[in-house]
């Protein structure tokens, strides 16, 4: 594997994030091997790569989702900035990481409750009592999301009435409601039609602007669409990292190239 | 018959040979359509024949008096009121005691419990001790409920007995219900920050409760028909008197003195009947059986209504 091609974000940029020497294990099997990687503060950063590459694998490090799984092991550290946390680090408690980074999943997943209690959740369990700001807060998520004209009459239906890229962007609103520092989005236009697609990734791109995103991607188009850079991973390494306009014009790495124009994945 | 090759031949033979090996597939459809149908037949119509004859027995016995009167030498003023009464204040004492227990047992296995040899081990408890036969709890009941703890004949004593006896029954209709829960739910909660207590309280329970309450109830249908046990503790087949009310105590608001109360319940007054010689008796034990069958249908009524209720909302 080509591993001159060291990551490095743009100078003078400030990072949000930074992975370095990370590995993951389930079990005996080494699922991240070793991994450099920069996440710059306000942009869009994009993973792709074929399937099972480790790239969601990768992105729920970052919220230490595989705490919830028995048998799993980081190694080396996720520093998350301006304080320079290790969030990987054990004693770390995975509540606090997940209080600070949100994610949204690869399926929509609202919960079986209201509109309204859906994007107040991250609130009503970081024990916000006040009526009045939770509204505010649900409604400035909801616009966020670019979803608050259509549900501001009727927030008090399940959130199960509302369509799939609807209940996609509820999920990004209960995602943004506490205002995190990183969002994390793994695939989240998988599950939906072209149309509700394009919304989502017209929202990713508007959102940087509060918030540093990561998103897992298995379509190509939608990583140049949406992202400042892109890192290319393949079965567990990460391969390249770059600006999304050089990996796609110019990559350095013959993987990459052979990957991104379609000789394999 | 297969055909001998697929290829040349079959070509060959053509549609007429695909028609006959759908036609011969479809006799086999209906042959067991009908097996199937027969066997259900079956089941229903001895339900059908014993809740019928039932009827017609025990129908013109219930009378408001039925209901009111205690037992009696004479069948024609004998009554369930002792039996029933006693029946619904064992069923509470079995609900108070085994619900929270079994809600709490499921949720531990469940949600809590790390996947080793003692969490395998305590499993197969579980699920073996659904297939103990009710006498055996009776015994455990008589000696350490009746004797060790100094409960005596009681409905307290009754109560526990049939606790034990449907626990392990909440507790698989509880893990069932939180299984259906989708995982993606609850990474969606931990990803919001929750504590495992927040999401166990704030989405595995509500979400899980209408299957929990569904196996709830038909534990308790179960256990308001049972006999063996209760007869094993030592209940008496003969009372003409009710239990202490839980609110006659001048000095406390509730009183608990009924827990220790000799009592008889449904089945037991049933049996009690039947063992009569007189063909009276055999009335009154005919419509002692219709009111706990009832009883018990329209428990297993209830789980259905709030089955189908709930599941109208939640559809992962």
């Amino acid at each position: 594997m080509n591993t001159e091609t060291f990551p490095t974000a743009k100078a003078g940029a400030e990072l949000k994030a930074q992975a370095k020497a990370l590995s993951f294990h389930y079990g005996d099997f080494q699922a991240l091997k070793n991994i450099d990687f920069p996440v710059e503060r306000n942009q869009v950063t994009a993973l792709i790569g074929p399937s099972g590459c480790g790239k969601s694998t990768f992105l729920r490090c970052f919220n230490r989702m595989h705490d919830l799984y028995p048998n799993m092991r980081y190694e080396g550290e996720i520093l998350l900035y301006p304080d320079g946390v290790n969030i990987v680090d054990r004693h770390v408690d995975p509540i606090e990481v997940r209080m600070r980074i949100s994610m949204v999943f690869q399926k929509p997943n609202p919960f079986p409750k209201s509109i309204y209690e859906n994007v107040a959740y991250g609130l009503r369990v970081r024990g916000v009592r006040n009526r009045s700001l939770i509204d505010e807060k649900v409604e400035e998520a909801l616009r966020a999301a670019a979803l608050w004209g259509e549900v501001r009459d009727r927030l008090d239906d399940l959130a199960f009435n509302l369509s799939g890229g609807q209940q996609q962007r509820l999920c990004i609103a209960r995602a943004l409601a506490t205002d995190p520092e990183i969002l994390l989005f793994d695939e989240p236009t998988s599950a939906l039609d072209p149309i509700a697609t394009a919304k989502i990734e017209e929202l990713v791109s508007e959102l940087k602007e509060k918030v540093t995103i990561l998103i897992v991607t298995h379509n190509m188009q939608q990583a140049a669409r949406v992202s400042a850079y892109t890192a290319f991973m393949y079965i567990g390494e990460l391969i390249e990292f770059d600006d999304t306009k050089r990996i796609f014009t110019n990559p350095s790495s013959k993987l990459t190239e052979e990957y991104i124009t379609g000789r394999f994945g | 018959m297969i055909p001998k090759s697929l290829g040349a031949s079959s070509s060959a033979s053509g549609v007429a040979g695909i028609r006959r090996l759908i036609a011969r597939h479809k006799t086999l459809d209906w042959l067991f359509g009908l097996l199937g149908t027969l066997a259900l037949l079956l089941a229903t119509l001895v339900f059908a024949a014993l809740f019928g004859q039932m009827l017609i027995n025990g129908a013109p016995q219930l009378s408001w008096e039925f209901f009111t009167s205690f037992p009696s030498r004479r069948a024609a003023s004998a009554g369930i009121l002792s039996a029933w009464v006693g029946t619904i204040l064992v069923m509470l004492v079995t609900a108070v005691v085994a619900v929270p227990l079994g809600i709490g047992a499921g949720i531990y296995l469940e949600e809590y419990a790390r996947k080793n040899l003692l969490t395998d081990i305590i499993e197969i408890n579980v699920t073996n001790l659904a297939g103990v036969p009710s006498i055996i709890y009776g015994l455990l009941a008589l000696g350490l409920f009746v004797y060790q703890f100094g409960l005596g004949q009681s409905i307290a004593a009754a109560g526990l007995t049939l606790a034990l006896l449907i626990l392990p029954v909440v507790i698989v209709a509880t893990r069932e219900a939180i299984r259906t829960i989708p995982q993606n739910i609850r990474e969606g909660a931990y990803a919001c920050g929750s504590s495992k207590w927040q999401v166990v309280s704030h989405h595995i329970i509500p979400y899980s409760l209408p299957g929990i309450m569904t196996g709830v109830i038909i534990g308790l249908a179960r256990a308001i028909g049972e006999t063996a046990p209760i007869i094993t503790i030592g209940a008496l087949t003969f009372i003409a008197f009710l239990p202490p009310s839980p609110f006659s105590n001048a000095e406390q608001l509730i009183s608990f003195e009924w827990l220790l109360a000799p009592f008889t319940v449904m089945p037991i007054q049933m049996f009690n009947w039947i063992s009569r010689p007189e063909e009276a008796f055999q009335a009154n034990a005919a419509a002692a059986g219709l009111v706990l069958l009832l009883m018990t249908l329209s428990m297993n009524a209830l789980a259905i209504w709030i089955r189908y209720h709930f599941r109208k909302k939640i559809k992962w």
